[in-house]
C-alpha cells in the first residue's frame, strides 16, 4: 500500500478523467489502470442541464478517491474560489492546485501558486500544487503548508516525458521525505517507469491514456510501468559505467590456442 | 434586476440565490455557487439576497486532468 498523506492507496498511479472517447471507456480505463485516485474539475452547468449529475454519478460508481483540480484558473482569486466550491461539491479537502501563468505552455504561475497555496492551507485544505521542478519554489510551497509536491516533467499534454532528468533527480534528493508526484508531460509508459525509477512516489497522467487508440490497454500498460519503476527503485539500480564489464565469469574459461 | 449568470446577461426578479436557481431549473447536490467571485454555500443560498449587477457562477462536476 502507498501511504499518501494518511490515505492507504493500492496504486501509485493517479488518473485524470478528461478527453476519453466515452464515459464507458473512461470507467474501463480507470479500472484497468488500478488507479485509486482520479482528478475531476468544476465547470459551468447549463440551466436545467444534468451533465454534472451524470458525470458525478459515474465517478462515484468507480469507488475511487477524488482529487478535484483548479484547472484553467489564472489568478489566485479564481483558484481559491474554485477550490472552495470543489470542497463543497466533492466533499474533500484535497485540491490539485493549478494557477496557470502562460496560455501557450500552461506552465504554473509559481508566485500566484505559492500565495494560493498559503491561503488554502490556512483554510484547512490539503494542497497538491502543480508546480515546476524549481527547488526554491518547492521550498516556498512547503513553507506555506504543502505536504506534497507535484512537479511537471514537461508541459501539460505534450507527451514529451521527463525533459530534465537532472532537475527531477535533484528534487528527489533535496526532499527525501516529501511525497513527490510527477504531474503533466508523461507520454509513454517508459516515461512513467523512468520517473518512478528516480524515486518519485507516484505519477498523475491523463492525456497519454485518454487519447491513446486503446485507452484501456494504455491504462493497463501505464499501471505495469509504474509498478515496474517503483520496484526497480527499491531494488537498487545499477549505475551506468564507462567501460565494458563481462557478465560471464572469465575464470575457468577454456583456452584453445 | 440585471444579473450575469455563467457569463450570460439575464433579467430576473429573484430575491435570493435559491429562488434564482429554482427559476432557472437548477437542482441537485452537485452544484456549487459563487456570487461576485465569493463562494455561497448551499446552506446559505436561501438567505443570500441578490442585487442588481451581481455576477453569479453555477458550477458542477466535470471531467478534469
Amino acid at each position: 500500500m502507498f501511504d499518501l498523506l494518511g490515505a492507504a492507496l493500492p496504486s501509485r498511479l493517479l488518473l485524470g478523467t478528461a478527453q476519453y472517447p466515452s464515459p464507458a471507456i473512461l470507467a474501463d480505463a480507470v479500472k484497468a489502470s488500478g488507479a485509486s485516485v482520479v482528478t475531476v474539475s468544476l465547470r459551468r452547468e447549463m440551466a436545467g442541464g444534468k451533465g454534472g449529475e451524470k458525470f458525478w454519478s459515474l465517478v462515484n460508481s468507480l469507488g475511487v478517491r477524488i482529487l478535484p483540480n483548479t484547472a484553467g484558473c489564472h489568478s489566485v482569486k479564481e483558484a481559491v474560489t474554485t477550490a472552495k466550491m470543489a470542497r463543497e461539491v466533492f466533499g474533500t479537502s484535497w485540491i490539485k492546485l493549478e494557477v496557470i501563468g502562460n496560455h501557450d505552455t500552461l506552465q504554473p504561475d509559481v508566485f500566484g501558486l505559492v500565495e494560493a497555496a498559503r491561503i488554502l492551507c490556512e483554510d484547512g485544505f490539503t494542497v497538491f500544487p502543480y508546480t515546476t521542478d524549481d527547488l526554491v519554489v518547492a521550498e516556498r510551497l512547503l513553507g506555506v503548508g504543502c505536504k506534497v509536491l507535484m512537479p511537471w516533467c514537461a508541459p501539460i499534454g505534450s507527451a514529451l516525458g521527463p525533459v530534465n532528468i537532472m532537475a527531477l533527480r535533484s528534487m528527489r534528493g533535496h526532499f527525501p521525505d516529501v511525497p513527490l508526484i510527477v504531474d503533466a508531460g508523461l507520454g509513454r509508459p517508459s516515461h512513467a517507469a523512468t520517473v518512478m525509477e528516480l524515486g518519485f512516489d507516484a505519477v498523475l497522467l491523463n492525456t497519454a491514456v485518454a487519447k491513446a487508440a486503446d485507452p484501456v490497454g494504455m491504462a493497463r500498460a501505464f499501471s505495469k510501468a509504474v509498478d515496474a519503476g517503483r520496484e526497480a527503485f527499491g531494488s537498487g539500480l545499477l549505475e551506468p559505467r564507462d567501460v565494458a564489464v563481462p557478465s560471464t565469469p572469465t575464470i575457468g574459461r577454456a583456452v584453445f590456442s | 434586476m440585471k444579473l450575469i449568470v455563467n457569463g450570460e446577461a439575464l433579467d430576473s426578479a429573484a430575491a435570493t440565490l435559491a429562488v434564482l436557481l429554482a427559476e432557472l431549473d437548477y437542482e441537485g447536490d452537485w452544484l456549487a455557487t459563487a456570487v461576485n467571485s465569493d463562494v455561497v454555500h448551499k446552506a446559505n443560498r436561501a438567505e443570500f439576497r441578490l442585487s442588481d449587477g451581481d455576477r453569479i457562477e453555477i458550477l458542477s462536476p466535470m471531467q478534469g486532468g
